[in-house]
């Protein structure tokens, strides 16, 4: 575990060097305990794939030097309590459609693998995936586990516009894009679900350490859906 | 005193409601946001007698023209876009009395980029994530999650006592501005057209091969025309990497200096996302952070390494100020029996 400086206003905790499960586990524990202990300057914590930044009000910490004495205090925190993972994940179910408009790039992702679009919609949905990280967007999840199979480059020219619930594939990731924004992705699917609506509490339907797992319905099923 | 209401007469370039945004939510991936440069808007909202976290305008360059359909106390901090009431010219940094029908209009850029107009009262718009600041891309918070237009109107909080006194001490002539004393000299900000930043290392400093070390520190770098709220992109000698880094996202802060590929640096600024994945070499201290807010596209800064002890000890300091002028003006205004 490394601290150092993240401006003069965080700490940045930093885990592991590389994405996998081991790593994200340690920065999930991270979290449950900084949340646990919640040092009164802490402002926020940002877990990431190998480091947990703690966002905090140096003038809460006070003294002559804080950035030393939080973190001392993290320190402390975190020698306290075991190196649980934290609570017990949740699986979040995303509802696609996997059908027509709602997915331009669908064919061409297939076609890129020598698969047919229904291979392409089995494997898509066949996989469990885990949230790494929010971030890039509010609401966005990072998810690891999209089968090597599907791994599609970022399109050449990206949208300008790409629609709020489009799922997408970009080089080896996958992921729903929760508002409207440009993007590079190959859309091969959207969903009703709101994975961010800022007038709902919580906003974001996904968090660090959720599992993920994407169901196909129909075109008419997801007219219908309502929340 | 009676709540304030306002209508936008003209929009200006880009005003918005803004507080001082939304620290609790980076984990959602919701930017943190408020106010560009947050000393001008704690001080315009002591300066009415405002709570410092009270909701204002930031106004970008072009100001917005203002009537005032009620009598309203309030105060411009930060840039001084050459503001205008009823056509007599008002300072920054001073509390003014407006009658109703008052308007208020801006003229040409003198100083800086962005002002600060604090309304006793505040502005009240439906708070999102706990505040009143919009995030544009995102389309939430402020007035609709835009920016004002023409025809908005705009309603204010209950004026605090203090705001009452400050106003009656306008009116009876004993207060002819009160930023005199309110605002010691150290907490005006020095802004300028060609900024000295104090900067920290930042995680991957070491990654800069030796003359772009150099460059970044002793170099002079201008604000380039494509900066926004998100970020400023400065223009300047490229920077490189001793070598290609693949750095995994993670997060990032109000004022880290990031270098995507191509060499060319950017400063984050108040909606900047949570996270990024491009390398982080420096990071603004954030008492200069005001400096780079007022920074115009084609203005021009240079940055000056420093220790983080050193920022946090002129942080520290600069909230100590703060705290005196908070509790001068609650002293001096603050409610008491009077006789």
């Amino acid at each position: 575990m490394r601290f150092a400086p993240l401006g003069d206003q965080a700490v940045m905790i930093t885990l592991g060097t590389s994405i996998d499960e081991p790593t994200h586990r340690l920065v999930r524990s991270v979290v449950s305990r900084l949340r646990a202990a919640a040092p009164a300057a802490m402002t926020d914590l940002v877990p990431a794939f190998a480091s947990v930044a703690v966002h905090y009000e140096p003038a809460i910490v006070g003294g002559d030097r804080p950035y030393a004495r939080f973190v001392e205090t993290l320190e402390a925190a975190l020698a306290e309590g075991s190196m649980a993972d934290g609570p017990t994940p949740r699986t979040i179910e995303i509802p696609v459609c996997y059908e027509g408009e709602l997915a331009p790039d669908l064919e061409e992702v297939a076609r890129r693998h020598g698969l047919s679009a229904s291979d392409v919609v089995e494997l898509h949905t066949a996989g469990e995936y885990l949230v790494y990280m929010i971030g890039f967007m509010p609401g966005f999840a990072y998810l690891g586990g999209l089968s090597p199979r599907l791994a599609t480059p970022r399109r050449a020219s990206p949208r300008t516009a790409v629609p709020s619930g489009a799922v997408g594939i970009g080089g080896q990731q996958t992921g729903v894009y929760p508002m409207v924004s440009p993007g590079g992705w190959n859309l091969i699917g959207r969903t009703p679900r709101a994975i961010f609506d800022s007038a709902r509490e919580p906003a974001a339907l996904l968090d660090t350490g959720d599992r993920v797992r994407f169901r196909a319905i129909t075109r008419a099923e997801f007219d219908a859906w309502s929340e | 005193m009676e709540r304030v209401t306002l209508r936008i007469a003209g929009a200006g370039l880009q005003t918005t409601v803004q507080d001082l945004g939304r620290p609790a939510h980076l984990h959602a991936g919701v930017p943190g946001g408020g106010a560009m440069d947050r000393l001008a808007l704690r001080a315009a909202n002591l300066l009415v007698g405002n709570d410092e976290r009270d909701a204002g305008l930031e106004a970008a360059l072009i100001g917005p023209t203002i009537v005032f359909e009620t009598a309203a106390l309030f105060a411009l901090g930060g840039a001084d876009l050459g503001a205008a009431l009823n056509g007599e010219p008002i300072h920054t940094w001073s509390p003014v009395a407006a009658a109703a029908g008052s308007t208020l209009r801006f003229g040409q850029p003198l100083l800086g980029c962005r002002t600060y107009i604090a309304i006793a009262g505040g502005i009240e718009v439906p708070p999102v994530f706990g505040s009143r600041s919009t995030y544009i891309r995102g389309g939430f918070g402020g007035l609709e999650g835009r920016a004002l237009r023409a025809g908005d109107t705009l309603s204010c909080g209950a004026a605090s006592p203090t705001s009452v006194n400050i106003a009656r001490s306008i009116a009876e002539g004993t207060t002819t501005g009160i930023g005199g004393w309110s605002l010691g000299a150290t907490l005006r900000p020095r802004y300028a057209a060609d900024a000295v930043v104090r900067v920290i290392e930042g995680a991957h400093t070491n990654l800069l091969t030796a003359t772009a070390r150099e460059a970044l520190f002793g170099g002079r770098f201008r604000v380039s025309s494509s900066s926004d709220r998100m970020g400023y992109r400065l223009e300047g000698d490229a920077l490189t990497l001793r070598e290609p880094t693949e750095l995994l996202s993670e997060a990032v802060a109000f004022g880290t200096i990031q270098l995507p590929p191509g060499g060319a640096p950017i400063i984050l600024m108040a909606d900047r996302q949570t996270t990024g994945g491009y390398p982080r070499i420096g990071e603004v201290a954030s008492v200069d952070l005001p400096l780079v807010a007022q920074l115009r596209p084609g203005d021009s800064l240079r940055f000056h390494e420093i220790s983080l002890d050193e920022a946090q000890r002129q942080y520290l300091r600069q909230e100590a100020e703060l705290s005196q002028a908070r509790a001068g003006i609650a002293l001096r205004f603050g409610t008491r029996i009077r006789p």
